[in-house]
């Protein structure tokens, strides 16, 4: 079978080297340099730059306008109807008039998912120093499907879900759950080398960051 | 000093020095492909400027981490912890695939990975499947098999998807169309994609929306995909895909079967490496501070992307770089391919090149990468750790810190061990010895010393020596070699 | 100071120039140079080129010449890489723990690593009245990371002017065996850099390392382009005394 094969290979490669205990220097970064961000408001002032530089939107609003700001924001791209993950707190919606959001229990089908303006969802944590958010199907977030095929993407991160560094999301994150790292509206690099939106997931993200 | 028997037969030397053996030079060696590439003007512009591109996007996303020096580090302990133990890493993933709902599968060499994948797919009873290529895809003839089983399989990728209509090979394994330019992309999509807008033009956004249009329909209803990944983490058996433009996720959120190959050296000890390996992967490759998108995904879920999920880890050769402990250091790398655009023969080869019995990884990486997997038996192979000047611009770019001008003249001595044992050795060999006996000694350095200067400058004219006999002439093809003086320095110096 | 010179096989053949600049310059600023006429080659080319046994012959041969002298000085940044890096991985590949002790004891310097870190001088009062561009040989770029002691020195020169080198740090294509075996790609890239050595409008190009200048100066003389290759040494011995 080849499964000993190729493990018999494997120990017959390594001969008297298997085994071998490797110790893992860790002493890089695992927490932003205070020449990064010297304060709290730095690091999330830092994530919205970093988010800002993948070409996505991002939008800083206090915790009483979210509603409103949510709202403005589907307006303005004239949305008629919007998915949205079904524990979606209730309050973001709550200024919503004039767009129809589908709550999702893992029941849309994946053709109205590609019909719909867009969605809205949470997230399970932030890197500033990347301008990455990060989702794991946790509350608000949904199934993965809900977030690749709508063309539109608004993410809402509240400022103590953003952390330093990738370290420290690494730590935070459950690697059991599906994680999804988004950094920017999909972008391809496979044609000039431009970075082009396209080509298959949501080719435009905005970003609301909750501050209280 | 007396004139004794002359060591050297010097024609004989002039002519073989950076010769082959014999019946070599018919079979296709990288030297007589790369003639080839750098007769391609238009490839080589395009490989240029995108090399100069990526060079600069890595330079400057490396200069800002301050702390990468100490993640390189980091990076090389991380992968030869997860090599040097592989046998347990493997065992490790396998179980904790297991246990989260996935199955594994091992294979042994590329036909039997082949085999495991097509029977996968039928077992599905479907005809259609989505495919993100990788290396390791590409590396298995993973296509051709679908293809000859009754299987149409579409690509997510739009350089795949390009280089596919346009009838190509990838010239580059992270970047399949980088040796095109934007124009030449446009007019294969106009000639051989059906549904191209006929009023396209060559901005790449126009681009990626027509190929997205054209693969959008197929992608979504798709039942079964077949991906690479970049990483499985064996504590966890979680695996990691960064990518760019999203076909990733759609392989792995919308099919109900996902099939994923992994090379057996892409495992990695345990999550927490990822904090690591996510940093440098990124920035070398594409100069991004993160993939545009990262996903991790462990088994299968309940209500999120597939039911089935089997992972196939392919041997292949590898176990065979591993068992070189010099060069097992090759079986590090996490494919970022930031040798590539730091490599000056890359830049005007391209990847064709170093296409080795069809082997996919190109540039430095490759040239170290295929020998070791494949064998240096064959002209093609053995040709590869040569195709370097040994500038060293690779290795100081290598996030895992790969060795590999070191790993490269490693290899060269093996090319060249396994040709001592021809009966009758080839030319190069024979004068290399005989150079190497007359340099051993003052005594036989110095008549042939005085024998070598007067051959030359009887090949001399005004200085300078235009053509070389044999071989050598491969120098004076388009160099001139100074003539050398009557007297060498030594004879200078006594003589003061 | 006592310095032995390792003057390299190609530069004893061709460039003999370069190793009589290196002794008159380091005789100039007070050291006694000697020249061991036992010494031929360092096994570079060998073991480049994967000839590991041959290799390690010419490495004994090396270190037995060369063993009993303090300080060996060598205008070749090849060489001296090989001696250095190379030498215990030729022990290593040989299996032979002897040739590693001895290479371990040797000290040898490439010569402007000798000039700026052991003698101290970077103004070593030279004078070469040429406009001249440098071109960083690989080896003595990213394997003896000279980093800029070349340059240091050549801004000493009186009446020299430096020109900028474009892409300066991209190799020149030679590579040893590699300008034969794959003399298209290496051709290639001896023009790019000739088309480089041009736009610096320079009239002289130095390096630190003959190997790499006969390459270049090789594909400039067959253009006719009006440029000498010349080794730093030469540079550095030049005075007003000596035009």
């Amino acid at each position: 079978m080849s499964r000993e094969r190729v493990l018999r290979s494997v120990r017959a490669a390594l001969g008297e080297a298997r085994g071998t205990e490797v110790n893992v220097p860790r002493d890089y970064h695992h927490r932003l340099t205070g020449e990064e961000a010297g304060s709290r408001a730095d690091v999330v002032a830092l994530f919205s730059e970093r988010v800002a530089d993948h070409r996505a939107t991002v939008r800083h609003v206090g915790a009483d306008e979210l509603a409103t700001t949510v709202a403005a924001a589907l307006w303005a791209r004239e949305a008629k109807r919007i998915v949205v993950p079904d524990d979606l707190p209730y309050g973001w919606l709550a200024q919503l008039e004039g767009v129809q959001a589908l709550a999702d229990a893992g029941t849309v089908d994946v053709a109205v998912l590609d019909a719909v303006d867009g969605v809205v969802t949470g997230c399970a944590a932030a890197v500033a120093r990347t301008g990455t958010v990060v989702l794991d199907g946790g509350r608000a977030q949904g199934r993965r499907a809900l977030t690749l095929v709508p063309d539109y993407h608004l993410c809402v991160v509240h400022a103590d879900q953003i952390v330093g560094t990738v370290p420290e999301a690494v730590a935070r994150l459950d690697p059991y759950r599906p994680l999804t790292w988004i950094s920017g509206p999909a972008a391809t690099l496979d044609l000039g080398l431009r970075r082009v939106p396209g080509v298959h997931g949501p080719r435009e993200l905005e970003v609301l960051v909750v501050e209280d | 000093m007396t004139s004794g028997p002359i060591p050297l037969p010097m024609p004989r030397v002039l002519g073989a020095l950076g010769g082959t053996g014999p019946g070599e030079a018919a079979r296709p060696r990288f030297a007589t492909a790369a003639r080839e590439a750098l007769a391609d003007t238009g490839q080589r512009r395009s490989l240029r400027e995108s090399m100069a591109v990526l060079r600069g996007r890595r330079e400057a996303a490396t200069a800002e981490a301050a702390d990468w020096e100490e993640l390189r580090e980091a990076g090389r302990a991380v992968r030869d912890r997860s090599l040097l133990s592989l046998d347990t890493h493997l065992e490790t993933l396998e179980g904790a695939v297991t246990d989260a709902g996935g199955t594994v599968h091992w294979a042994a060499d590329a036909a039997e990975a082949r085999r495991i994948v097509v029977g996968l797919v039928r077992a599905t009873g479907r005809s259609e499947v989505i495919e993100v290529r990788s290396p390791v895809t590409r590396e298995i003839g993973l296509d051709r098999a679908l293809a000859g089983a009754g299987v149409d399989v579409a690509e997510t990728g739009a350089a795949d998807l390009a280089v596919r209509l346009a009838g190509e090979r990838p010239a580059h394994f992270l970047l399949p169309a980088v040796h095109r330019d934007p124009a030449e992309i446009r007019r294969t999509f106009l000639r051989r994609m059906p549904g191209a807008p006929s009023d396209l033009t060559d901005d790449p956004r126009e681009l990626a929306d027509a190929a997205r249009a054209h693969l959008r329909r197929r992608l979504l209803s798709a039942d079964v995909a077949v991906i690479g990944a970049a990483f499985a983490v064996a504590e966890t058996g979680t695996l990691v895909m960064p990518e760019g433009d999203g076909g990733g996720r759609m392989c792995l959120t919308l099919p109900e079967t996902l099939i994923c190959v992994l090379g057996i050296e892409q495992v990695v000890p345990c999550w927490r490496d990822m904090e690591i390996l996510l940093q440098l992967l990124p920035r070398s490759a594409t100069g991004e501070r993160m993939s545009p998108y990262v996903s991790t995904w462990t088994g299968v879920s309940a209500q999120d992307g597939p039911r089935d999920l089997h992972v196939v880890l392919l041997d292949n050769g590898r176990t065979a770089a591993l068992a070189d402990e010099v060069g097992r250091a090759a079986l590090r790398c996490i494919g970022c391919a930031a040798c590539l655009s730091v490599c000056p023969v890359y830049e005007r080869t391209g990847g064709h090149a170093y296409a080795a019995g069809g082997s996919v990884l190109s540039g430095p990486i490759g040239a170290i990468w295929t020998p070791q997997t494949r064998g240096v038996r064959g002209a093609a192979e053995a040709s590869l750790p040569f195709a370097s000047t040994l500038c060293g611009a690779c290795g100081d770019v290598c996030p895992v810190k790969i060795d590999i001008p070191g790993i490269l003249v490693h290899l060269r001595g093996k090319v060249v061990q396994a040709r001592r044992h021809r009966p009758v050795p080839p030319p190069e060999m024979a004068v290399m010895r005989a150079l190497a006996w007359a340099m051993g000694d003052r005594r036989r350095y110095e008549p042939a010393l005085r024998q070598g200067v007067r051959w030359a400058r009887l090949l001399s004219r005004g200085g300078r020596i235009r053509r070389l006999p044999g071989l050598l002439g491969k120098w004076t093809e388009a160099r001139d070699l100074p003539a050398p003086p009557r007297d060498p320095f030594r004879v200078r110096w006594r003589e003061r | 100071m006592r310095v032995a010179l390792f003057v390299a096989c190609f530069n004893d053949v061709l460039f003999p120039r370069t190793g009589e600049a290196v002794a008159s310059l380091l005789t100039r600023l007070g050291c006694e140079v000697s020249f061991t006429p036992e010494q031929t080659c360092c096994g570079q080319m060998h073991w480049s080129t994967g000839y590991q046994r041959e290799a390690a012959g010419l490495a004994r041969g090396f270190t037995e010449v060369f063993g009993p002298q303090d300080v060996v000085v060598t205008p070749a940044a090849s060489c001296a890489t090989t001696i250095r890096d190379a030498y215990p991985r030729i022990a290593e590949a040989t299996a032979d723990p002897g040739l590693a002790g001895a290479a371990a004891r040797l000290t040898v310097y490439e010569l402007t690593e000798f000039l700026v870190d052991v003698l101290g001088v970077t103004d070593v009062g030279a004078y070469f009245p040429h406009r001249v561009a440098y071109h960083p040989t690989c080896h003595s770029l990213r394997a003896l990371r000279l980093g800029d002691r070349p340059l240091r020195l050549l801004r000493a020169v009186r009446g020299l002017e430096l020109a900028e080198l474009p892409a300066a740090e991209e190799c020149c294509g030679f590579g040893g065996a590699f300008a034969m075996k794959n003399s298209d790609v290496s051709v290639a890239m001896v023009a790019d850099k000739v088309r480089h050595i041009r736009q610096s409008s320079a009239d002289v190009v130095c390096a630190v390392d003959n190997s790499c200048l006969a390459h270049i100066g090789g594909a400039l003389s067959r253009l006719r382009g009006g440029v000498r290759a010349m080794h730093l040494a030469e540079i550095l011995a030049a005075t007003e005394a000596s035009r």
